[in-house]
C-alpha cells in the first residue's frame, strides 16, 4: 500500500516531467552507473541498514540530467541492481530514490543550480544550492525509509537506545560525504567523461572488498575463539556450551543497561572466556564428589587468576581482563582471589558473576536437574545484595523478561565415553556452596 | 603504529647493523635521503613557483603521513600522503590556470611534507621503518621524473586535449612505480635470507595490490579534479581513499587480536599442564623461521604459525596428561590419536580447515604411511620443530641441541623430512652465532 504509493508517486513525476535538454547518452550511462554503484554498494551494522555510493551518483545526475533525469536514471536502474533482494523492496527502493532525486532536483534549480557540467568559474558557488540539493535529498530518503519502517511496525516509539543514534548519524555522514563526491564527479565528467566515474569508483571498491576482509577475519577470528573455548570445556559434560551461554546473558545484561555496542561485544568475549583458568584445576579436584580439602579448595579459588595470566596478551580485552579476574568476587567481600567488596568490583565482574550463577542454575547437573528459570531468579534475588549486584540482577530478570531465556537441552547422562567426565559439584553453582572440610555446616 | 611489533620475530634494527647486515636497504635510504635533500637545496635555491599550490599539497601530505598506518607483515604505509604526492606530479593546472612547478619542487614539497608529518611521530617515540619510508620517497622520484618535464606539452590547451592519452599515460607510470616500489621492497626483505626473492616480490604485488590500486587512481583523480574544481577537489578526492584506508587499517588490527587470541589460547595446555612452559610458542617461532629458510609464501607461513600454536590442542581431551607433555616420548597411536582430536578442534570453527589438515598430519612420517602422500611441508615442519623443542627444552647448550639434531638427523628420510631438518639445524646454527 504505503509501496504502491510511493512508485505511484515516482512515476507520476516521470509521466509528467519535461524531457527536453536531456541527453540520453549521458542518462544511459547514469544508469549503467547507478547499477554499479548500487551492487558495490557496502553494508554496516549487520547488513540492516546500507549505504552505497550510489548517492553520489544520483546527486552527480541531479547536476548532470536534471530533476527528470534524476527519477528516470535511478528508477530505471533499480531492476538490474545484482543483489538479492525481493521484487517489492527493488521497487520502492526505486520509487524512493526517484522521489528524492526528484525533489532535490527543483531545489538545486530553484537556487539557481545550472544543468550540466560545471565550469571552473563555477566554483565556489556552486555549491551553495549543491548543499541544499545534498540535504534535501537526504532528508527525503530518510524520511520516506522513516514512513515504510513506521508502516511495517518495525520501529516503535520506545525509549531511544545510544547505540541506534550513533549508527544512524554514522550513515548521514557518510551519506552525506558520499553526496558531496556527486558534485565533484559531475565536474570532472566535462573533462573526462564517464571514465571520471572508474576512477572515483575504484578506491571505493577497495574499501569495500577490504571491509570485507574485515568482516571474514572478524568471523573466523570469533568462531575460533568460541571453539577454543568449548575445547576447554569437553572434560567435563555438563558444563558443555556453559561459556557460550554466560557470554550471551552477560551481553543481554550488558545491552539492558544500555552500554555501548563496543562494549557489550567485550563483556561476550569476557563471558566466553571467563573459566579458561579452570584448566590450571586438576580435573579430579573440580570433580571431586565430597567435601574438597583446604588445599583443593585453594586450588579452584585460583581458576580466575589462571585465567587472566592465560588471556591478558589478547590487546582487545582490556576491561574484560578485569572481569574474568573478579568474576567470583562476592559484593559483601568474602569472594575470591582478592575480597573486593561492593563498587570496588569490576562492572564486567559483577556482570559475569550474575550470568555465570544464572546459566549454572538453569542447567541440568549430575547432582541435580536443571531448575526453572523462575527458581533461578529467586535464588538470584535472594543472593542480591550479599553476593550479587543488585542492579546487575533486576537487569538480568528484565533482559530475561523480554527476550526469554533458553535452557539448555537435558543432557542425557554420558554413558561409557571416556573423554567425558562427570562433576559432582560445580563451583559456580550458589544454591549448593562447595563443601569444604572443616568449614561449619 | 600499535601494529608495530605485530608479528613477533622481526629481527630488532640498530643502526650499526645497517651497513653490515642489510646493504640493500641502507642505500635504498640513501640514494632515496639524496634526491630528497638535494631536490630541497636545488628548490630553496631557485624558489618555489605557485607556493599556494605547494602549500595545499604540502599540508595534505603532511597529514597524511602522519596518519601513516602498518599493515599485516610490517608494512609502512601512508596512502593519503602518497596520493597526495602523486597528484601533485600529475599536477597540470589548477582551476583553469597552468601550473609549472618542476620535479625538483615535487620532491622538495614531498619531502618536507613526509618530514612534517613524521616529526610528531618521532616526539612520541615512533621512529618510523625508515627503509619504508625512503621506498615512499622513491615510488614518486620514479613516478615524478619521467613526467614533469613534459607537462607543457600535455596541459591543456582547452580546444585540443587528449586526456585519453595523459590517462595513459598516468596509469603507466603508476604501474611503473609500483612495481618498482615491490622490487625494491622484496629486495629489502629477502635480504636477511639469499634466494627467496621470487618469494618475497610476489608476497610484496599480493601485498600491495588492493591498497596500490587505491592510491594510484586517488592520485590521478587528485590530478584532475583540481583543473576544474580548484583546491577545493583536493579535500573531497581524499574522502573515498580515507574510507579504503580506515578499512586497510581495522584488518590490521583484526589480524593482529587474532594472532593474540590464538597465542594466549595456546597456552591452555600449557596452564593445564599438559606441556612444558612456552613450548607452543617455542614450536611456533622455530617452525616459522624454518618456513622462511624454506622459502614459504607469507599466507602459508600465517597459517603454519597458527598450526604450530595449537598442535597440542588434542591433549586437551586426554584423561591425564602424557609424561612431560612431550609427544616425542609418546607411542605412535597415541601420537596420531591426539593429532587427530586437535584437528578436529580446530576444525569446528569452520574457517581453519588448512591448519587443521596440518595439525592432523603433523606426526605422519615423511614419506607418507603407505596409502597416502606424504603430509604437507607445513605438517613435516612442526613434526620436526615439536621434535626438536621436546628434546631441547628452552634449554640453550648447544650439546643439547646438537645431539638432539643428530638424533632427528638418524630418523631423516623415514621419519623426518631431511631437508627440513638441514633447515632447522642452519636456522639454529644462524641464531646462536647472533647470541
Amino acid at each position: 500500500m504505503y509501496v504502491g504509493l510511493v512508485v505511484l508517486g515516482a512515476i507520476a513525476v516521470m509521466a509528467l516531467g519535461p524531457y527536453e535538454g536531456i541527453d540520453p547518452a549521458t542518462l544511459v550511462l547514469l544508469i549503467i552507473l547507478m547499477v554499479v554503484a548500487e551492487t558495490i554498494g557496502t553494508t554496516i551494522d549487520t547488513g540492516r541498514a546500507g549505504i552505497s555510493p550510489s548517492v553520489s551518483v544520483s546527486l552527480a545526475a541531479i547536476v548532470l540530467v536534471g530533476p527528470v533525469g534524476v527519477a528516470v536514471a535511478t528508477f530505471f536502474s533499480t531492476p538490474f541492481i545484482l543483489r538479492r533482494q525481493n521484487f517489492v523492496k527493488r521497487l520502492f527502493n526505486g520509487g524512493q530514490y526517484a522521489l528524492a532525486g526528484y525533489a532535490a532536483g527543483h531545489v538545486y534549480l530553484a537556487l539557481g543550480g545550472e544543468l550540466g557540467p560545471p565550469q571552473h568559474d563555477d566554483f565556489p558557488w556552486a555549491l551553495v544550492p549543491f548543499c541544499a540539493a545534498l540535504l534535501v535529498h537526504s532528508a527525503i530518503n530518510g524520511a520516506l525509509m522513516g514512513g515504510l519502517m513506521w508502516y511495517l511496525g518495525v520501529v516503535h516509539l520506545r525509549r531511544p537506545h545510544r547505540i541506534r543514534w550513533r549508527t544512524l548519524a554514522t550513515l548521514e555522514l557518510a551519506s552525506l560525504g558520499y553526496g558531496m563526491l556527486g558534485l565533484f564527479i559531475a565536474a570532472i565528467w566535462g573533462v573526462v567523461g564517464a571514465l571520471a566515474i572508474l576512477l572515483v569508483m575504484l578506491p571505493l571498491f577497495i574499501a569495500r572488498w577490504a571491509f570485507d576482509q574485515c568482516v571474514a577475519e572478524q568471523r573466523a577470528h570469533e568462531a575460533t575463539l568460541a571453539t577454543l573455548c568449548q575445547a576447554v570445556e569437553t572434560k567435563d559434560y555438563y558444563t558443555r556450551g556453559h561459556c557460550m551461554r554466560v557470554a550471551k546473558a552477560s551481553a543481554m545484561i550488558a545491552q539492558e543497561l544500555g552500554m555501548h555496542a563496543e562494549r557489550v561485544q567485550t563483556i561476550r568475549y569476557a563471558g566466553m572466556l571467563h573459566d579458561v583458568g579452570k584448566l590450571g584445576v586438576p580435573t579430579k579436584v573440580l570433580q571431586k564428589p565430597g567435601k574438597l580439602t583446604e588445599e583443593e579448595y585453594a586450588a579452584i579459588q585460583l581458576h580466575p587468576m589462571r585465567g587472566y595470566e592465560i588471556v591478558r596478551e589478547i590487546g582487545f580485552l582490556d576491561e574484560a581482563l578485569a572481569g574474568i579476574m573478579h568474576h567470583h568476587e562476592r559484593m559483601d567481600g568474602r569472594g575470591y582471589p582478592m575480597g573486593l567488596a561492593g563498587h570496588d568490583i569490576p562492572e564486567f565482574a559483577r556482570i559475569i558473576s550474575v550470568a555465570d550463577a544464572f546459566d549454572c542454575m538453569t542447567s541440568t547437573r549430575s547432582y541435580r536437574k536443571a531448575r526453572s528459570i523462575e527458581e533461578a531468579i529467586d535464588e538470584l534475588r535472594r543472593g542480591a545484595g550479599p553476593q550479587f549486584d543488585p542492579t546487575m540482577v533486576d537487569a538480568l530478570i528484565a533482559a530475561v523478561d523480554e527476550q526469554g531465556w533458553e535452557s539448555p537441552d537435558i543432557v542425557e547422562p554420558p554413558t561409557d565415553d571416556d573423554t567425558a567426565e562427570v562433576a559432582s559439584q560445580d563451583h559456580d553453582d550458589p544454591s549448593v556452596p562447595l563443601r569444604v572440610a572443616g568449614e561449619a555446616e | 603504529m600499535m601494529t608495530r611489533d605485530a608479528q613477533g620475530t622481526h629481527p630488532p634494527r640498530t643502526a650499526h647493523r645497517w651497513g653490515v647486515r642489510e646493504p640493500v636497504r641502507s642505500l635504498v635510504i640513501v640514494v632515496a635521503a639524496a634526491f630528497s635533500g638535494g631536490s630541497l637545496l636545488w628548490t630553496l635555491v631557485t624558489g618555489f613557483v605557485d607556493p599556494r599550490t605547494a602549500l595545499a599539497f604540502g599540508v595534505l601530505i603532511a597529514v597524511g603521513e602522519l596518519a601513516r598506518i602498518t599493515l599485516p607483515g610490517h608494512r609502512e604505509v601512508a596512502p593519503v600522503a602518497s596520493a597526495g604526492a602523486i597528484g601533485y606530479s600529475f599536477l597540470l593546472s589548477i582551476g583553469g590556470h597552468a601550473v609549472h612547478h618542476s620535479s625538483w619542487q615535487v620532491l622538495a614539497v614531498v619531502t618536507m611534507g613526509f618530514a612534517l608529518g613524521e616529526l610528531p611521530h618521532i616526539a612520541a617515540g615512533r621512529t618510523p621503518d625508515w627503509g619504508d619510508l625512503a621506498r615512499r620517497v622513491m615510488i614518486i622520484v620514479v613516478i615524478t621524473l619521467p613526467f614533469r618535464p613534459y607537462v607543457s606539452e600535455l596541459a591543456p590547451t582547452p580546444q585540443k586535449i587528449d586526456w585519453w592519452l595523459v590517462l595513459v599515460i598516468m596509469a603507466g607510470l603508476v604501474l611503473a612505480g609500483w612495481l618498482t616500489d615491490a622490487v625494491i621492497a622484496a629486495a629489502i626483505r629477502a635480504e636477511p635470507l639469499r634466494g627467496r626473492f621470487a618469494v618475497a616480490l610476489r608476497d610484496e604485488l599480493h601485498a600491495h595490490f588492493g591498497l596500490g590500486m587505491a592510491i594510484g587512481s586517488s592520485g590521478i583523480l587528485i590530478a584532475l579534479a583540481s583543473s576544474v574544481t580548484g583546491l577545493a577537489g583536493l579535500l573531497v578526492f581524499t574522502a573515498p581513499l580515507l574510507v579504503t584506508q580506515v578499512a586497510f587499517r581495522r584488518f590490521a588490527e583484526i589480524r593482529l587480536t587474532y594472532l593474540q587470541t590464538v597465542r594466549a589460547l595456546s597456552r591452555v595446555t600449557e596452564v593445564g599442564g599438559y606441556v612444558a612452559t612456552g613450548h607452543s610458542r617455542r614450536v611456533s617461532r622455530l617452525a616459522k623461521t624454518i618456513g622462511t629458510e624454506l622459502g614459504m609464501r607469507e599466507s602459508e607461513l600465517l597459517e603454519l604459525e597458527y598450526a604450530a600454536l595449537m598442535h597440542d590442542i588434542g591433549q586437551l581431551s586426554l584423561r591425564d596428561p602424557i609424561a612431560n607433555g612431550a609427544t616425542v616420548y609418546a607411542l605412535p597411536r597415541e601420537q596420531r590419536r591426539i593429532a587427530e582430536l586437535g584437528s578436529a578442534v580446530i576444525r569446528e570453527t569452520g574457517v581453519l580447515d588448512t591448519v587443521a589438515e596440518l595439525v592432523r598430519r603433523q606426526c605422519e612420517p615423511c614419506t607418507g604411511d603407505g596409502e597416502s602422500d606424504p603430509p604437507p611441508l607445513g605438517s613435516r615442519i612442526i613434526k620436526v620443530a615439536n621434535a626438536i623443542d621436546d628434546l631441547v627444552s628452552d634449554s640453550t647448550d648447544s650439546e643439547r641441541v646438537q645431539s638432539a639434531l643428530e638424533r632427528l638427523r638418524m630418523d631423516a628420510g623415514t621419519e623426518y623430512d631431511p631437508e627440513v631438518v638441514e633447515a632447522a639445524a642452519r636456522v639454529i646454527a644462524r641464531s646462536s652465532e647472533r647470541r
